[in-house]
């Protein structure tokens, strides 16, 4: 009877993977443990003492880079949000600016013209196979041998480019602006009412209405008529040389500018690619299709091959924000006070708490990655082509 | 302008090629022109500052080039373009690091034996195939020996590797210990077993969301918490149990690519048939698979090979940690483009060949099965 | 004697130099019913996609109801408002829903007003026998029923002249009879049609043309009667020999 016992946990497919499963769970936990025991040991013989609380001991050093105010007495959690701002801010200025680039090189790749095809393809092609930490670096060697302040490159008359960064004048917002920025939050909605009233009224009658061009009107125009009726509340101070740096005015840091360059072009190359890819998998068959009914080029291509091309480009794209967001980590490379930079890399040394921090960055970026997968499969469940096609 | 506008108007395909391509409307024509002179403008720009301006070992005076001060560029500003002697001063350094140059054969006979070794995997028509496939498992043995030493041969410790080795080194290993690792991943993924594919799950979905650096730091500061003592992995094998464990996820991820493109009826067929679930997925399943998986799998390998790089963010000397450092050194300073640009090119060189490959691989696929 | 709708004088087509359309007289009176047939690469398929333009002749005049067909876009534009085609895959839009493939063109190019073209839609939903199927996608229908939609959708702009292109080369045996159905009965209402097929039993039973082609010529061209029981050409008869006995 043992026999039979041991022979059906063996070969019976329920109770077989049931061992199995129980099996690798205790393997699993029996190695958790033991290196836990081991860390455990390290740790004491170390003198390095765990737990969270150091993040709400003074961090004792400064971030140049920042978008809320921080000096060396804030905390250290302080200081993993200032990074995780620095972090989101070159992630978001990146993605925006990969997309322009990238959409752009993806349709002159699908040019008419032999030369300007490419030409796109040669710089896809050498950004493509050298790391994006090479880039980066190239581009802030280049920043900081740009010319000192004293022999700054003068542009549009308010902007010096220098080796210490680019010197701008920074908009100061008066009483009065707020009005204006609303107008424009509800111009932007308005725009959402005209374009469903104007569409409904497209749709009874046959006319077609500029919507796009009304509604661009729209959003540009009533911001720039409220300006002038507040009266113009806003001003600029612009930077002034004074001895040997400027004073006044805001500084756009060589280190955002590396990443922001060496990233945006990287990444746009891979952009380019998957826009091509995306336009070409329309089959030709829906182009003469369209042709044969009629339809004019700019509406086959409104109506027909970008919605089509749009379900194909998004998931990699999103996926190439993700790896431009994870990118950004390099910023420690060039001195960039990004999330691993600050809080992972100078707030480890000073605490020594490698296993909380590191944990800490790799969960925040994990729920960064997390995220915007989530909202990617909503997306992409909602555009499916119904069927089985 | 609809694409049935355009005509070809004569028989000769070479020239209507031209029309199509070049001419086939008032803006393409502009555009051709706007082309053609920045091809030229760029080009020979490029072409005058890394060859015809350029120094390479001897400045405009016939000066061997020991110091920056030499280059013809900084005697006489502006007419001279790059100067490539610091890549000669500095070339061991780039091959090998602060490699023993007496032993540096050892690390020459292993970049010869790379390609014997690979290609037998790369390509399935050449002849004596099935030799080539054993000197692939016999090489990481020999490499090894050859580059670290052992009975016969001096001692070189891993601290001393440095510069292309490095970064072939952390690459080829990388992608070699990965890939049966990945395999395991990317079948757990799909078992039907909860634990099994959870674990897998996680350990992927975990590796795809962080960055290589944040791994890179904890390979480097962890590891030698979570270890015994007396066990103390050097440096560069920290970094490869970081880059192996990367790689291997996006590895798992190509290749459950692969198993999902097998119809399900080769699995019933196989089943059918009385073989085991490990029969059928090592000669059914996973031959088909990495076949068709081979695309994306290389396209991890171009990536992993790029992402070697950041080794120089936890100290190591790779490539283009060779390469700051040479630009550290006051005799060689502000020769950044000299430096950047040669380091472009030797990783352009191999990603390109690889992604070449690729392109290669997969017009065979379609040949193969259509 | 009928209006001629199609006309075609001595047209030459090239691909650079290959020569694929040689010489090609063609005139269509209206309601007509042309079948064109003859082996792959004879040139069949391009000659009607001449026809509306989505090739371009280089040698000839093509005229199509009083309009000749050139490089200048407001005729190929007025052209294709009067002139429907059905291709071979399908190439329905699949992202719209069956009632919005067959509507978009109404809308869009004869700027009806959305409610009139869905009815129009509809009514031709129904003469393809699939009314209900008007919200699903084209993924979710059969080959014969995304054909049939394809006709509908052509239909709904109304056109002179429908052409066919292999219309059921690309569907399954038991579904091409709800298609040629459907194109039969689109020609006992009188409709100009020319249709490139395989179909022979569909050639008896509508045509009053039938068109033999083969390498880029027409070899052969007459009344059914004749061309399937006394054809002149020795090219026709060997086809002919071919296509029959399988």
């Amino acid at each position: 009877m043992q026999t039979n016992f041991l022979r059906k946990l063996i070969f019976d497919e329920k109770s077989r993977s049931l061992l199995i499963q129980t099996l690798v769970i205790g393997l699993f936990a029996l190695l958790i443990y033991l290196i836990a025991q081991q860390t455990a040991y390290n740790l004491e013989k170390r003198g390095i003492s765990s737990g969270f609380d150091f993040l709400h001991v003074a961090a004792g050093y400064d971030i140049s880079i920042r978008l809320i105010p921080f000096t060396s007495e804030d905390t250290h959690l302080r200081a993993y949000f200032v990074g995780l701002l620095n972090t989101l801010m070159i992630a978001i200025c990146g993605c925006f600016l990969a997309t322009i680039i990238g959409f752009l090189v993806g349709v002159i790749r699908l040019s008419s013209n032999w030369l300007f095809r490419n030409i796109a393809y040669v710089y896809v092609e050498f950004t493509r196979n050298v790391p994006v930490l090479v880039q980066i670096i190239l581009y802030y060697s280049i920043l900081l041998h740009l010319p000192k302040i004293k022999q700054a490159i003068v542009l549009f008359d308010s902007f010096y480019l220098t080796n210490r960064g680019l010197f701008s004048p920074q908009p100061i917002f008066k009483d009065g602006f707020s009005i204006v920025a609303w107008s424009l939050v509800i111009a932007i909605v308005a725009s959402f009412f005209v374009k469903r009233f104007l569409k409904s009224k497209q749709e009874a009658s046959g006319k077609q209405y500029p919507i796009f061009l009304i509604n661009s009107a729209i959003i540009i125009f009533t911001p720039i008529i409220f300006y002038y009726i507040m009266g113009m509340p806003l001003e600029f101070d612009s930077p002034v040389l004074k001895g040997f740096n400027f004073k006044g005015g805001m500084v756009i840091r060589p280190e955002f500018m590396g990443m922001l360059f060496g990233l945006s072009i990287y990444t746009a190359a891979f952009i380019s690619e998957t826009v091509r890819s995306g336009i070409i998998s329309v089959s030709k068959g829906q182009r003469e299709a369209s042709q044969a009914l009629g339809l004019k080029s700019n509406l086959i291509m409104r109506l027909i091959i970008i919605p089509q091309a749009l379900r194909v480009i998004i998931p990699p794209l999103t996926s190439q924000y993700l790896n431009l967001t994870k990118n950004s980590s390099l910023g420690i490379a060039i001195g960039y006070a990004d999330l691993v930079h600050g809080f992972g890399g100078i707030s480890l040394n000073q605490t020594g708490r490698a296993i909380e921090i590191m944990l800490i960055v790799m969960l925040t970026y994990l729920t960064i990655s997390l995220t915007i997968s989530f909202f990617m499969n909503i997306y992409n469940k909602s555009v499916q082509f119904k069927g089985n096609a | 302008m609809s694409s049935t506008a355009i005509q070809n108007i004569s028989h000769n395909k070479y020239y209507n090629w031209l029309i199509r391509n070049l001419f086939s409307s008032w803006v393409n024509t502009l555009l051709t022109i706007i082309a053609l002179i920045f091809i030229y403008q760029v080009g020979s720009f490029c072409l005058n500052w890394a060859i015809f301006a350029a120094d390479f070992r001897y400045n405009f005076q016939g000066e061997l080039i020991t110091d920056r001060g030499l280059c013809s560029k900084n005697i006489m500003p502006g007419e001279y373009g790059a100067c490539w002697a610091i890549i000669y001063a500095r070339w061991d350094q780039f091959m090998y690091g602060l490699y023993p140059i007496e032993e540096a054969w050892r690390v020459n006979l292993v970049y010869a034996l790379l390609p014997l070794a690979i290609i037998g995997i790369l390509f399935d028509k050449i002849p004596f195939r099935k030799y080539f496939i054993y000197f692939t498992f016999v090489y990481p043995f020999i490499a090894y020996f050859m580059l670290y030493g052992g009975p016969g041969l001096s001692v070189v410790g891993t601290n001393k590797w440095g510069g292309l080795l490095v970064t072939l080194f952390l690459g080829v290993t990388g992608i070699g210990l990965a890939f049966p690792l990945s395999i395991l991943l990317a079948l757990g993924r799909r078992s039907k077993m909860p634990i099994i594919k959870s674990l897998c799950v996680v350990f992927i979905e975990f590796i795809r969301g962080v960055p290589l650096i944040t791994l890179l730091f904890t390979a480097n500061v962890m590891l030698p918490l979570f270890l015994p003592d007396g066990v103390n992995p050097d440096n560069l094998l920290r970094a490869l149990v970081a880059v192996t464990l990367f790689q291997s996820a996006y590895m798992a991820e190509a290749i459950r690519g692969g198993l999902q493109a097998i119809p399900r009826g080769q699995v019933e067929a196989a089943q059918s048939l009385g073989l085991s679930y490990w029969q059928t997925t090592r000669k059914i399943v996973l031959p088909q698979a990495l076949k068709i998986a081979i695309p994306p799998i290389v396209n991890t390998c171009i990536g992993l090979f790029k992402d070697t790089s950041l080794v120089l963010i936890i100290g190591l000397f790779d490539l283009l940690g060779i390469g700051r450092a040479a630009l550290a050194d006051m005799t060689w300073t502000k020769l950044y483009y000299e430096v950047y640009v040669f380091i472009s090119l030797v990783f352009f060189i191999f990603c390109f060949g690889m992604s070449r490959y690729s392109l290669y691989l997969e017009k065979k696929l379609k040949t193969d099965n259509s | 004697m009928t209006e001629q709708v199609i006309q075609l004088e001595k047209v030459n087509k090239w691909y650079d130099d290959f020569h694929v359309l040689k010489d090609i007289d063609l005139f269509v009176e209206k309601g007509q019913r042309i079948v064109i047939c003859g082996p792959s690469g004879s040139g069949k398929s391009t000659m009607i996609r001449c026809i509306n333009r989505l090739e371009a002749h280089q040698e000839g005049k093509i005229v199509v109801h009083g309009t000749e067909l050139t490089n200048d876009l407001k005729n190929i534009d007025l052209i294709r408002k009067n002139v429907g085609m059905v291709f071979q895959q399908f190439n329905l839009f699949p992202h719209l829903s069956v009632l919005d493939n067959i509507a978009l063109a109404p809308i869009w190019v004869k700027k009806m007003p959305k409610k009139e073209a869905e009815e129009i839609a509809m009514s031709y939903l129904e003469k393809v026998k699939i009314p209900e199927q008007a919200e699903k996608f084209p993924g979710q229908l059969s080959g014969g029923q995304q054909q049939r939609v394809a006709i509908a959708r052509s239909l709904a702009m109304n056109p002179d002249i429908m052409l066919f292109d292999e219309p059921t080369s690309a569907l399954d045996p038991e579904m091409i009879k709800e298609v040629l159905d459907v194109m039969i009965q689109l020609a006992e209402e009188g409709m100009t049609m020319l249709v490139v097929t395989h179909e022979m039993g569909f050639a008896k039973t509508v045509a009053d043309q039938m068109i033999f082609m083969d390498e880029g010529r027409i070899v052969e061209q007459a009344k059914p009667d004749e061309f399937f029981n006394n054809p002149k050409s020795d090219r026709t008869k060997l086809f002919l020999s071919q296509i029959l006995n399988h």
